[in-house]
């Protein structure tokens, strides 16, 4: 008995604390998909820095595991008690987030999507994210340009995320094809593409396992794979593996998109040919300070030219650059890597 | 009987008619079955028949659709390969189950572990020997945490484990701070971690030490299963927990070792998927719980315990790695891919429910 009350003694001492400071500091919520990948753990560590620098005080929440869209209401209904002045969110679910995205903006509350857009993107004030699709259409570009003639006979292999189809996940593979020169068919679909030159997709979960063994299927279908795209780097180095047990991993360009720091440094050793590196820390970073801006009385965050988000940017990495390309080198990479 | 009747005075006319009735007393009555009844009888003495059946049943289908792509002996290697980390997890889940428990905590041991071998052998530069080892000992921790709560607190297998595995996964993602190690640097100094990824030609089949060491344990298991008073006293445990005490049985010390053991196999299995996947990553083995649940059920496992095999279980993750693999050959998408693997279960638990209905 004496020991629970102990402990609630504790526990309201915490809360007296909390709401204490709360009231000098305006509240920034950051609701990220999970608490494990490091994209997001290295957006909160992004988000927690910014809040020091603008004196604001961040409150961070997150998925369970990707696609969980009731934790992520769940926080944003805490928040919303909470009194807090903004809500940053990368959706597991862009449309079911939406109505409780609505009451907190009716509790006037900013709410800005990071990464991911809701659907419709105009549900939140504003989107901080990577144009996805140019980060495809780069590594495309770079790909067509360094199989030079070898192009019109390459063998493609695909390894997407997962079977759902996601914005991000559909943006970067049909942003790499238009960028290598095929055709697309329904742009907001993968797989309907005819053309010949396509082995197939797979999904990796965007992990090495699942780039191992996706990797290693799509070789049993056709073992003259010269090209692949990989959702991002741990992906990549799955089938790195599976083409270095084949003994086929000199002759086979992979490209991949995050820029992580590991695929980075994978472009440095030559597993991954180029990747289009995105910039989370200073998607959490802007998000903080367009908060704090709102808070203090100033306007909502307006979108890049000919884009309804804002753009965080994309830097193709690689070390060996093609020709009217603009790209970085792994070296430079390494200082603006994540992860 | 025959005497009494024999020296019975003359019978009076109404007896007659009892010579005409039956005059055997007992006898036993010889069922004949129907062909559906002699097989359902057949499986129930043969239990990992109906996952071997279905095993060839699939490579032979797959093999005409899809053709010499498939049947190829690389690619049957590569489907061992491919079901390796499965094999070896699901081997872990097997001697839970065969307990009655589940262990829902069996992939985040194996995370952790390979986590720790991984920081241990080549963030911290500690031999690569002894990396291994305290990564088999965290391993044996974890397998004895879970043990301790259920024979000492007596709390559900199911509740115990989904606690452990939020707890397991959570110490993961802090000492690993959510970083892979890249496959480059465990080469350089740790060369020993990716021991079990190296490859073995036989006859143009391509296994690696990985493959062949899953093979090595389900037999060393299977040997213990069914030749050891401690594998029969596993079966006992799960069967009847009461009548095995009452035999004379620690259940207690029973359960407690094998969710050590399971622990244990679960830091191997570690070992296994470094070799595989080449790098470290505290995301992988995410599908591994509902991944080794599958093997061992369409392996003819009961989930209420004292029933299954460890070659069964085998059996079970390469079908469903058949199943993957050909349906990838024949260009099915991925959804559907997902929409057979959930039928194959239904239906091995349904056939599974019929055979166990034999009448003796």
């Amino acid at each position: 008995m004496r020991q629970s009350f102990g402990l609630f003694a504790a526990l309201a001492l915490a809360l007296g604390a909390t709401s204490a400071s709360a009231a000098d500091k305006p509240i920034v919520g950051l609701i990220t998909k999970t608490s494990t990948n490091p994209f997001f753990v290295k957006m909160k560590a992004g988000a927690e820095e910014a809040a020091k620098a603008n004196d604001v005080e961040l409150r961070s929440f997150a998925g369970k595991v990707d696609g969980d869209n009731e934790s992520q209401v769940a926080a944003i209904e805490n928040l919303i008690a909470a009194g807090a002045k903004g809500i940053l969110i990368t959706p597991n679910d862009s449309r079911a987030v939406v109505p409780a995205v609505e009451k907190a903006r009716a509790a006037g509350i900013l709410v800005i999507a990071l990464d991911t857009p809701l659907d419709p993107a105009n549900a939140a004030d504003a989107t901080f994210a990577t144009d996805n699709f140019l980060a495809g259409q780069l590594i495309g570009q770079w790909a067509a340009k360094t199989l030079g003639a070898k192009a019109v006979s390459a063998k493609i292999a695909l390894l997407d995320l997962n079977v759902n189809q996601i914005s991000v996940d559909v943006a970067r593979d049909q942003g790499f094809l238009k960028g290598f020169g095929i055709d697309l068919g329904n742009p907001a679909k993968i797989g309907d593409e005819k053309d010949a030159r396509i082995v197939g997709h797979d999904v990796t979960l965007g992990s090495e396992e699942g780039g191992r063994k996706a990797m290693e299927n799509l070789l049993q279908k056709d073992p003259d794979i010269s090209l692949v795209y990989t959702i991002n780097e741990p992906a990549a180095a799955g089938a790195y593996e599976a083409l270095r047990s084949v003994g086929r991993d000199k002759d086979v360009l992979i490209v991949s998109v995050d820029g992580g720091c590991p695929g980075v440094r994978n472009v440095k050793d030559g597993v991954i040919g180029a990747t289009s590196m995105q910039f989370p820390l200073l998607m959490a970073a802007k998000g903080v300070e367009a908060v704090k801006t709102f808070a203090l009385g100033g306007g909502r965050p307006t979108a890049s030219p000919g884009l309804d988000f804002v753009n965080t940017g994309v830097e193709l990495v690689s070390d060996n650059p093609a020709a009217d390309l603009r790209s970085i080198d792994s070296a430079a990479a390494l200082n603006r890597c994540w992860g | 009987m025959t005497d009494i009747g024999n020296s019975r005075p003359a019978a009076q006319a109404f007896e007659l008619a009892l010579d005409k009735g039956e005059s055997r007393v007992a006898e036993f009555e010889v069922r004949t079955r129907a062909p559906l009844q002699k097989l359902q009888h057949f499986l129930h003495a043969n239990p990992t028949a109906v996952p071997a059946i279905v095993l060839l049943l699939s490579v032979a289908a797959f093999g005409s659709v899809v053709g010499p792509r498939f049947l190829s002996m690389f690619n049957l290697s590569l489907i061992i390969q491919q079901v390796t980390i499965i094999g070896v997890i699901g081997a872990a889940q097997t001697l839970i189950v065969i307990t009655a428990g589940i262990d829902l905590s069996v992939g985040a041991i194996m995370v952790l572990c390979s986590v720790i071998m991984g920081k241990l052998g080549v963030a911290m530069g500690l031999a690569a020997p002894l990396a291994l080892l305290i990564g088999l000992a965290v391993g044996a921790g974890c397998g004895a945490m879970n043990g301790v709560l259920v024979t000492r607190f007596k709390l559900p297998p199911f509740i115990v484990t989904l606690g452990t595995w939020s707890i397991f996964f959570a110490l993961n993602l802090w000492y690993s701070a959510s970083e892979t190690i890249r496959s480059q640097d465990v080469a350089k100094f740790a060369s020993l971690l990716q021991a079990l990824g190296t490859p073995v030609n036989i006859f143009g089949a391509r296994f690696t030490y990985g493959s062949l060491f899953m093979l090595a344990l389900v037999l060393a298991i299977w040997f213990v299963l069914n030749r050891t008073a401690f594998g029969r006293h596993l079966y006992a445990v799960g069967d009847d927990p009461d009548a095995a005490r009452l035999a004379g049985i620690r259940t207690d010390r029973i359960l407690f070792s094998v969710y050590v053991i399971a622990g244990v196999i679960c830091a191997l299995g570690a070992w296994a998927l470094i070799g595989r996947i080449g790098s470290i990553s505290p995301q992988a083995g995410q599908t591994a719980n509902l991944d080794s649940i599958t093997a061992v059920v369409v392996g003819g496992a009961s989930l209420f315990g004292g029933r299954g095999s460890i070659v069964g279980t085998l059996i079970g993750a390469l079908i469903v790695g058949v199943f993957r693999n050909g349906l990838a050959l024949s260009d099915v998408d991925v959804l559907w891919q997902e929409f057979a693997v959930g039928w194959l279960i239904i239906i091995a638990v349904a056939l599974d429910q019929w055979i166990r209905k034999v009448s003796a």
